[in-house]
């Protein structure tokens, strides 16, 4: 084979950047207003782990998981893997997150949301951003606000404030809860690259970032994750 | 200084069709002698917009335009995502054009899952076999050659290729054009990326092997590059009234060169590209005019 070196990143963009933004349009026409209620529950799930962390992680796998599912069905399989076959490989990562998630959520042992340290706010921050001002990056890009990208119904925002929450719980989960979102972050960031969208390091940067805090937090001693 | 194209034939005028557009020139297949527009039409990028319908209207509209114009070559690859489907669901809008030449690929690097991916893509085009099926960039290509030859000798494909692009793996590529009877090879070519006028393009010359040539305007890159420069005045002595026009009758005033393949979404675009292949060619001197001003812009 020719050595990867001879390739850009462009020559795996499968399609253009007006194909790929009118996916979103075509997705929250179909969806809205289901936005508002997926939006809500976002904040409600960030509120009730600040407020009353104890049951947190219950309510944050069993609204996460469905949302991943969701997310699969109805935007990688029924729109993007319309125009890009990796797809095929990525939804069923998508529902195996949902599982994950879901057993977090319910199996004995699994982590607990709500630590106050730095990384924990960090994952505050980043899951804040994913619920409000991400929609808005279609904006600041030129795009109208028909084709933002919203937590719960588009992947990106999903993922991040996925990530984010995550980086609020303790325990040895963020090892099994967490290559997935970052996963999909390296994935979605470099297309997003590829089709020279500023937006790309959002993406890239919160999966970076999360990267770091998460080997932090598993580096720590196990009494102290 | 511009000198019409020599040896070369002109396609008679199908019934019907809009005397305003002149018939674009065709060159001969050397393996069969049969005409081919010296103009077709890529899929890459541009055709695939999945289940959107309203840009698949506009696909079905640019191949509309492309045989209203005299076109003939449809290329596209399993590679492209849903240019495929799209381009089924175009040609069966349109009534499946008789003209249509299919021009597509088998990419896998498994030789035994070549005739599967092959029957889904015939599936998808809602063709009974293909005109041209080429090795996708030479993946696996020793396997898929056994197949294509097979099928062709079995009357159920009438020409056989590779492809490569951007100028690689050229060696492999010059190594196969010597050995196996091909028909076709596909390359890139244009007053910017010369590299096939070493060995490849004098090669299939000597072969007999009919050349396609892929990314003429560098998948876009070009043509971007060149917008809102002037037009040099001696585009005008070649009839070229875009860039566009003018890297198309470089590509084209190449004697080896049978068809270039530019992709596009728009029916402007798909017009101009064809009317590039009539009126005069550049000559030899006037082509390096142009290199030499595309390579200084
Ligand atoms: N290895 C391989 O087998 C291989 C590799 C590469 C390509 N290919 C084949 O070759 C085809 C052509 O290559 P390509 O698609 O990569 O690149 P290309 O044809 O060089 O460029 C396509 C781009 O040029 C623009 N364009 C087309 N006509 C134009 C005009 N008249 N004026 C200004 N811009 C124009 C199009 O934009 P608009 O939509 O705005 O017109 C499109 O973005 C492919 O589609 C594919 O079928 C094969």
């Amino acid at each position: 084979m020719e050595p990867w070196s001879t390739y850009r990143l462009d020559d795996f963009l499968l399609f253009s950047p007006r194909v790929y933004w009118r996916l979103f349009e075509a997705q929250n026409a179909a969806l809205w207003p289901l936005h508002l209620a997926t939006m809500l529950a976002g904040l409600a799930l960030v509120l009730l782990i600040l407020r009353r962390p104890g049951r947190a992680m219950l309510w944050t796998g069993l609204l996460l998981a469905p949302l991943w599912a969701f997310v699969a069905w109805s935007f990688l399989l029924q729109r993007y893997a319309g125009i890009n076959w990796a797809m095929d490989y990525a939804a069923p990562a998508f529902f195996l997150q949902a599982v994950l998630l879901l057993a977090a959520a319910v199996m004995p042992g699994g982590p607990a949301l709500g630590r106050r340290d730095a990384v924990s706010r960090a994952g505050l921050g980043l899951a804040v951003a994913g619920l409000l001002p991400y929609p808005a990056l279609a904006l600041a890009s030129g795009r109208p606000l028909t084709m933002a990208e919203v937590f719960g119904i588009a992947p990106d925002p999903t993922v991040l404030v996925t990530i984010g929450l995550l980086l609020m719980a303790r325990g040895r989960w963020l090892a099994l809860l967490l290559p997935i979102p970052l996963l999909w972050c390296l994935f979605s960031g470099l297309t997003l690259l590829a089709m020279r969208e500023a937006q790309a390091w959002p993406v890239l940067a919160g999966a970076g970032l999360a990267t770091v805090l998460a080997a932090l937090r598993l580096a720590q001693p196990a009494s102290r994750r | 200084m511009a000198t019409a194209a020599l040896g070369t034939a002109m396609l008679a005028l199908p019934p019907g069709r809009a005397l305003a557009q002149p018939t674009p020139l065709a060159r001969a297949i050397p393996s069969s002698g049969e005409m081919m527009p010296a103009v077709g039409l890529g899929s890459w990028i541009t055709f695939n917009v999945g289940n959107d319908p309203a840009l698949q209207a506009e696909c079905t509209a640019v191949m509309a335009a492309f045989f209203a114009g005299g076109g003939h070559m449809i290329d596209s690859s399993p590679m492209y995502g849903s240019s495929q489907a799209v381009i089924g669901r175009g040609l069966a809008a349109l009534g499946r054009p008789a003209a249509l030449f299919s021009a597509e690929k088998v990419w896998t690097s498994a030789g035994s899952n070549g005739p599967a991916q092959i029957d889904e893509t015939r599936r998808l085009w809602g063709v009974e076999r293909f005109d041209l099926l080429q090795v996708h960039n030479l993946l696996g290509w020793e396997a898929h050659l056994d197949t294509l030859f097979a099928m062709k000798a079995a009357g159920r494909l009438r020409y056989v290729g590779i492809t490569t692009s951007e100028g690689r793996r050229h060696d492999l590529v010059e190594q196969i054009m010597a050995r196996q009877p091909l028909d076709f090879v596909q390359l890139s070519y244009n007053p910017v990326d010369r590299e096939a006028e070493q060995r490849l393009l004098p090669l299939a010359a000597a072969r007999g092997i009919a050349v396609i040539v892929n990314r003429p305007f560098q998948q876009g890159a070009l043509t971007r590059r060149l917008e809102g420069a002037p037009l040099p005045a001696f585009a005008g002595e070649i009839g070229a009234t875009s860039w566009a026009q003018l890297i198309l009758k470089f590509i084209l005033a190449e004697p080896a060169v049978t068809v270039a393949i530019p992709a596009t979404t728009r029916v402007d675009h798909v017009r101009e590209n064809l009317a590039a292949a009539s009126g005069p060619l550049p000559d030899r001197e006037l082509r390096g005019r142009i290199a030499a001003h595309l390579g200084a812009l």
